[in-house]
């Protein structure tokens, strides 16, 4: 048991206790603020098993932008100091017989499943590697894919734009009338 | 070196698959749900760096996957915040039990 494990198991706990607690919590505010720690407990296991990169856009773009994004929508739609109304009984017990024997069954399959890793020399995920496999055009290259990428975060902002956008509201047409007159 | 087994990484995984399953069923605010799909997209993510690390090292395809979720969840989060704000702006509330409009 050297050193990378214990923090493994510590940082696997972290992200398991902080997503549990933002599941079940009954305050909205402190769900997104628990689910602010589990994602930089992952962030912290991707730096572990040395994915810099990934570990920086994890921080990047989960933490900074889309939690942030919840938080203020969060203030927009909600008083955030009350209990949020509780949930359904009946759908709570679904729910967690679901969970619990999909659970269940998951692990069991994982726990006896043999895998064989590659013996083949590994490359390293450095951001020069990544860089230019996901800009090559030629066999394995990523550039096409990041091009689809690039059209759907365009249409997603545009989009985004267009459904939140307050309508022009029209004037009552008796009030102009009245000024004419 | 002794490495940790790559089922309790896949276990650990799950198990947050699961966290995220449940409080999108139990739960009733749009928000809320909305947080666990995060946590669904994250233990995907966990899963592709873990397989690409301990099964295919001589490859980078787990993350180039990552790094296409990550972003698709940006834009879905986008989205879909766009669409909880129009829906409070019409119904004053985002709780699924009161927007049943278009239930049939």
């Amino acid at each position: 048991m050297n050193a990378s494990t214990v923090i493994f198991y510590v940082l696997g706990s972290l992200v398991l206790i902080f997503g549990a607690m933002t599941v079940f919590s009954q305050k909205i505010f402190r769900a997104a603020v628990y689910l602010l720690f589990s994602l930089i407990s992952v962030a912290g296991l991707y730096l572990l098993w040395d994915m810099d990169f990934i570990a920086a856009l994890q921080i990047i773009i989960y933490v900074g932008g889309i939690v942030v994004l919840i938080i203020f929508s969060i203030f927009l739609t909600q008083r955030s100091g009350e209990k949020l109304p509780p949930p359904i009984k009946k759908r709570l017990v679904w729910s967690g017989i679901l969970t619990i024997s999909g659970l269940g069954l998951t692990s069991w399959i994982v726990y006896n499943y043999l895998f064989s890793a590659s013996t083949l020399p590994g490359v390293e995920p450095t951001v020069h590697n990544i860089g230019e496999q996901m800009l090559s055009y030629s066999k394995y290259g990523y550039v096409f894919p990041f091009e689809v990428i690039n059209i759907l975060l365009l249409a997603a902002l545009v989009g985004s734009i267009v459904i939140a956008m307050k309508k022009k509201e029209i004037k009552p047409t008796d009030e102009t009338t009245h000024i004419t007159k | 070196m002794e490495q940790v087994p790559l089922s309790h990484i896949l276990i650990l995984s799950s198990a947050l698959f699961f966290l995220g399953i449940y409080g999108f069923f139990s739960r009733r605010n749009m928000i809320t749900m909305l947080m666990s799909i995060e946590l669904i997209l994250n233990s995907a993510n966990i899963n592709f760096i873990a397989f690409n690390k301990y099964l295919f090292p001589h490859q980078l395809e787990g993350v180039f996957f990552t790094m296409f979720i990550i972003v698709v969840a940006a834009a879905e989060v986008s989205l879909s915040i766009a669409i909880i704000i129009n829906l409070y702006r019409r119904f004053n509330t985002i709780d699924i039990e009161d927007t049943t409009t278009m239930k049939y």
